[in-house]
């Protein structure tokens, strides 16, 4: 399997997923804490 | 005790060096890789390698330095959270300081990396310590995909950099 990072639309993607999966991560993060 | 001004010019210098920084990564990304490949295809070091990306390197790394520091700063001073000062709870991940956390935790990553595998793997390439050529190609590879990693980092990273303090999530 090519490794998606050789490709900049590959890297580009993978750093938009990665900003979905973390935007719900903070989310309940923020949910959970105080304040 | 922390003055307004002094919050606004460590804000206005993290944004200057941040900008020095990211700005050098993605010239390396969308630009250099590219043409440093053209411009060396006959086998011989251009101009490239020689005189303009050691240049673009120092002010890349030391720009990442500024950047993280000046963060840091900015974290310090925001009221405590949680019986914890802005910055542990930035990093500790507490409730509202969660996104700018996550911003800071993808940056700390980054400022490693640079300092890290991309800068040491850079020394090889550029003959500033002394390598094989096998170990040369290696060091190639390191520098390329962990430059590549802070790239795709540095997509989440504005993100919360941007939306974590100004808007609620």
């Amino acid at each position: 399997m090519k490794n998606p990072l050789d490709s900049l639309w590959g890297t580009i993607i993978c750093g938009v997923i990665l900003t979905v999966v973390l935007y719900y991560v903070a989310h309940a993060l923020v949910g959970s804490g105080a304040a | 005790m922390h003055g307004v001004l002094s919050d606004a010019i460590a804000r206005w210098l993290h944004v200057l060096s941040g900008i020095m920084w990211i700005g050098l990564l993605y010239y390396f990304n969308f630009v250099n890789v590219d043409a440093v490949k053209a411009a060396t295809a006959d086998g011989a070091q251009g101009p490239i390698v020689k005189y303009v990306v050691p240049r673009a390197l120092l002010f890349f790394r030391w720009g990442a330095v500024a950047t993280w520091v000046m963060g840091a700063y900015l974290l310090s001073v925001e009221p405590p959270l949680n019986g914890m000062n802005g910055f542990l709870a930035a990093f500790g991940l507490q409730g509202s300081m969660a996104p700018i956390g996550i911003g800071a935790w993808l940056g700390t990553i980054m400022v490693i990396n640079v300092w890290g595998p991309i800068w040491q793997s850079q020394k090889k390439i550029l003959g500033m310590v002394p390598a094989t050529d096998e170990q040369k190609a290696k060091a190639r590879r390191i520098a390329f995909l962990a430059s590549r990693v802070n790239t795709m980092l540095s997509i989440p990273m504005l993100w919360f950099m941007v939306t974590g303090p100004h808007q609620p999530l």
